[in-house]
């Protein structure tokens, strides 16, 4: 599959279908801010769950922060007890990990979850730390340079944001 | 020609320093208004500490006098990750003569990565951003009259958060404006977030005129200074003020200007007040005002933790 060819609408179909089974009765959903927050808002509503998904951030962790500073994103917002749950973590782009790692401290954070699972659109490889998904919806080979995020348009129908490098 | 850039943002317009208010884009101002939120709800989590400036070091230079600013840089700093060191400068090194420079090229020989300083004398702060190394940091806690940035960056904060939209408010900063740092800072605030009416009020002596080329409307009678206003930040009368010929009396001064409920009832219903600290109660603020409902003086303190975090890893994260 080239990078073109993705389909985020068709892929989300797929992912909702692929969290199904990992999907407990103390699941909570938590979505990686932006798009990961924009999936697990939409799973929370098409797998019928009760309450409200969480969004988290990577901000106050990330390990790249002394070259890049502190970053724009929404802070983490989990409208729930961390303590004893089985948290779904969903990401629209799995790629280094580093994010992954980031957001599970941040958790931590809250409190001490059951588990943590983590299902994604998107595994593009080039991963540097022991981190995999449950759950992948597509897996690409792209280059360390490419960028590819999901994007969400005012209807709230998905699409990818993918700038190629030359 | 180089042309003199703002000493506290490196070349691509990002913040390294926290020296002024004065010049700071409004973007730089709601960037970290925004990552003050963010801060302020650390308060919420079973772990209350995250670990930005891990393995840093900052140091709190203290020239004058501070327990609240100190204090609140401290647990900033602390919730951040940091080590601290409080120096007590004014009763040590200073006291046997060393300079200002030498004092913090051996503090940077200790690996010093930020000062806090506060310091009686305007322009200290920058004198150390000047000399130190490019990865020091360097945040202005008070220096003389001149500046006092982020108790404004934490007023903003709460104006903000209770009043949200800056750009339909009438500000009224009521007091000893002449000698305020707190005041100069607010003002340049104010004015760069697009707050339409900010007011001086006080005494001539305490409120020149020449305010005015601030853009501030000067107001030498407390009824027109706070009538409609949605928000009253009352400053501290600095006692050692009150010993010249700038007042006649600490009791005249209430009766003229002190916020009671009686004149803060001109104000806008629900205007809220605010005061940096520490409060004379009975010489510019009324017990039942600042107890009262329309009071917010002890959230600007909680605020100000957040905002002086949201300063500190702001600027660590940048590069010179």
């Amino acid at each position: 599959m080239t990078v073109n060819q993705l389909d985020a609408e068709s892929l989300y179909t797929a992912l909702l279908a692929g969290v199904k089974p990992l999907v407990k009765p103390n699941t909570a959903l938590v979505g990686v801010w932006s798009g990961g927050a924009w999936l697990a808002e939409r799973l929370q509503r098409d797998l019928g769950l009760a309450g409200e998904h969480g969004v988290i951030s990577s901000a106050l962790h990330r390990d790249d922060f002394s070259q890049r500073g502190m970053s724009n994103a929404d802070p983490t917002k989990l409208p729930f007890e961390v303590d004893g749950r089985a948290i779904l973590l969903i990401d629209d782009v799995l790629y280094t990990g580093r994010t992954t790692r980031a957001v599970i401290n941040e958790l931590f954070d809250f409190g001490r979850p059951a588990s943590v699972t983590l299902a994604v659109l998107v595994d593009r490889g080039g991963r540097e730390l022991p981190i995999e998904a449950a759950f992948t919806a597509a897996r690409i080979a792209l280059a360390p340079d490419d960028r590819l995020r999901l994007a969400r348009d005012d209807a709230g129908r998905f699409s990818f944001d993918i700038k190629e490098s030359d | 020609m180089l042309q003199q850039r703002n000493p506290q943002l490196n070349s691509h317009g990002e913040l390294i320093h926290l020296l002024s208010i004065e010049g700071l884009p409004r973007a730089v101002i709601h960037h970290i208004l925004d990552t003050a939120g963010t801060f302020l709800s650390v308060n919420d989590r079973e772990v209350k500490k995250v670990p930005l400036l891990r393995g840093k070091s900052v140091f709190n230079l203290f020239f004058e006098n501070s327990t609240r600013t100190r204090t609140t840089f401290e647990i900033a700093a602390k919730r951040l990750s940091a080590d601290v060191i409080n120096l007590d400068i004014a009763r040590s090194s200073a006291a046997k003569g060393e300079s200002l420079l030498d004092t913090i090229a051996n503090l940077s020989a200790m690996h010093a990565d930020m000062f806090v300083v506060r310091h009686s004398e305007s322009g200290a702060p920058y004198l150390i951003a000047k000399h130190c190394a490019p990865h020091v940091h360097v945040v202005n806690a008070g220096d003389g009259r001149h500046a006092h940035p982020t108790q404004a960056l934490l007023d903003m904060y709460t104006i903000r958060h209770y009043k949200q939209d800056f750009t339909k408010l009438t500000v009224a900063i009521v007091g000893d404006i002449v000698h305020s740092r707190v005041a100069r800072s607010d003002i340049h605030a104010l004015t760069t977030l697009g707050v339409p009416e900010i007011r001086a009020v006080g005494p001539k002596t305490l409120v020149p005129g020449d305010l005015k080329e601030m853009g501030v409307r000067v107001c030498h009678d407390m009824a027109e200074g706070i009538r409609g206003a949605d928000v009253i930040i009352m400053l501290r009368l600095q006692n050692e003020r009150m010993s010249g010929a700038m007042l006649p009396s600490a009791g005249e001064f209430f009766k003229n200007y002190g916020l009671t409920p009686e004149k803060l009832a001109l104000a806008k219903p629900d205007a809220i007040v605010m005061h940096p600290g520490p409060i004379n109660r009975g010489v510019e603020i009324d017990s039942a005002v600042a107890d009262g409902t329309q009071s917010v003086i002890l959230p600007q303190v909680t605020f100000g933790i957040a905002v002086r975090m949201a300063v500190m890893s702001t600027i660590a994260g940048n590069n010179a």
